[in-house]
């Protein structure tokens, strides 16, 4: 058995505060510590995106990054993105798109596209695609998704 | 906790102690008794673990949080990459997209932007994996690592070539309590011109079938100072040292490449794996050698 560690952070505009083993992943803290289950776990090996996660404002895999080190940081969720009952732009762009298949993508997608469209002045379609890379459809329903995203990101140039 | 997580922990034991020290003294003395696996990104290691190919040692050391150990800086003629700076922060440096633009390409390669985000180049490097991406780039700038340990309360530094450093894979030189602090190269000369290529079924987010760098200056139609590197072809990322030293300085025409091709050949040594067999690694390899030679020529 792991060593237990105390942490506290910011998860969704929220302080919390867990106790988890040294080795537990964000993911498992995010989804069965905290029962934040919006995170998916799919692959579970970094190559799907299905559990990014914005740490500091940075997407990362939330299977691959040490629960211990979310201690101070900064932690968005997709069920942070919304604010009281409306929709984030990303969000409601995939549901003027029908932008979902299955769902099991979604909140990846739409945080890899919040990272990738807060971190860049300006993206071009083809950016936009290479900076999705890391995250799979399963449904391949990539068209009505990058039409989605490409909307955001007109609207916002 | 998954079932089968749990029939794994009498093999598998999580760390006893957790420290996340925030200075390079703390953090050397850390690990100063030899019994500490470090995490840095974490990219590698919840894997690694989580298989059991690497095994935790008693204390988990989290050096993400040591400013000292991040960051790009010129120092007269060496560049100094602190061993956790992230894969991101060096794709997005400007220095180094001026001095040294093969590793920046060889980090455009790396992963996808969550991996890149997390993973730092100190753990690209003490991961040891014969595919690892940035490892072809710092051999060609014949980079040396920096290895920090801390002796009787004060910091002692080393040095060696990152040729050395691999000892198999998963394997290097690194004591048990030593810690890579940083990766150091002098600035490649103004006219030297390196190129960073690599294989896999997409462009990104994939292990190498075959990677391979090289850098050499031009002079007419022979090259000098030939520096020629390729990854996931040998138990170890390989400089092909014998086939630098048959370009050095000759006429490149088509008979010297497919004569340099054969020399590659023979130092390297590739296996089958789930990615691909070793006659495609081979193949592959001679195709690159063949493009990189055809492209600086």
């Amino acid at each position: 058995m792991s060593i237990n560690i105390d942490i506290e952070f910011t998860l969704n505009g929220r302080r919390v505060q867990a106790n988890v083993p040294a080795d537990m992943s964000a993911l498992a803290l995010l989804r069965d510590k905290l029962g934040m289950t919006g995170t998916k776990l799919a692959c579970g090996e970094g190559e799907c995106g299905a559990c990014t996660i914005l740490m500091d404002g940075e997407s990362v895999n939330a299977c691959l990054m040490y629960a211990v080190d979310c201690q101070g940081r900064d932690i968005l969720t997709i069920e942070g993105l919304r604010t009281e009952e409306v929709l984030h732009d990303i969000q409601q762009a995939f549901v003027d798109h029908g932008a979902i298949q299955c769902g099991f993508c979604t909140p990846g997608m739409i945080l890899q596209t919040k990272y990738l469209l807060d971190s860049h002045s300006s993206m071009t379609p083809d950016d936009l695609k290479r900076g999705l890379e890391s995250n799979v459809c399963r449904c391949t329903g990539y068209k009505k998704i990058f039409d989605a995203i490409s909307d955001v990101a007109t609207d916002k140039a | 906790m998954t079932a089968e997580q749990d029939s794994n922990l009498d093999i598998n034991q999580g760390p006893q102690e957790y420290v996340a020290p925030t200075t390079l003294g703390q953090a050397a003395e850390a690990v100063a008794d030899g019994n500490a696996t470090i995490l840095a990104g974490g990219t590698d290691l919840m894997l690694q673990t989580a298989v059991g190919h690497i095994n935790y040692r008693t204390r988990l050391v989290n050096i993400r949080r040591v400013a000292e150990l991040r960051g790009v800086s010129k120092q007269d003629d060496e560049i100094r990459i602190g061993a956790a700076t992230t894969i991101t922060d060096i794709r997005n440096d400007e220095l180094l997209s001026r001095m040294a633009p093969v590793l920046v390409e060889a980090a455009n390669h790396f992963a996808g932007s969550q991996i890149r985000n997390a993973a730092t180049i100190g753990g690209n490097i003490c991961n040891a994996s014969p595919a690892g991406d940035t490892l072809p780039a710092l051999l060609i700038l014949d980079a040396e690592v920096e290895l920090t340990c801390s002796s009787a309360g004060t910091l002692a530094q080393r040095r060696m070539p990152l040729t050395g450093f691999f000892t198999g894979p998963g394997q290097t030189a690194m004591l048990a309590n030593e810690l890579l602090s940083a990766i150091v190269f002098r600035i490649p000369e103004h006219r030297a011109e390196a190129t960073f290529i690599k294989s896999g079924p997409r462009p990104a987010l994939e292990i190498s079938i075959v990677s391979a760098a090289i850098s050499a200056i031009r002079d007419t139609n022979a090259l000098f100072h030939v520096r020629l590197a390729f990854g996931a072809v040998a138990p170890v990322p390989l400089r092909a040292t014998a086939t630098e030293a048959f370009i050095e300085g000759k006429t490149l025409d088509d008979d010297l490449i497919e004569q340099a091709v054969d020399i590659l050949m023979s130092e390297i040594n590739p296996i089958d794996d789930v990615r691909a067999t070793a006659w495609y690694r081979r193949h592959l390899a001679a195709v690159y050698l063949r493009r990189l030679l055809v492209d600086e020529y």
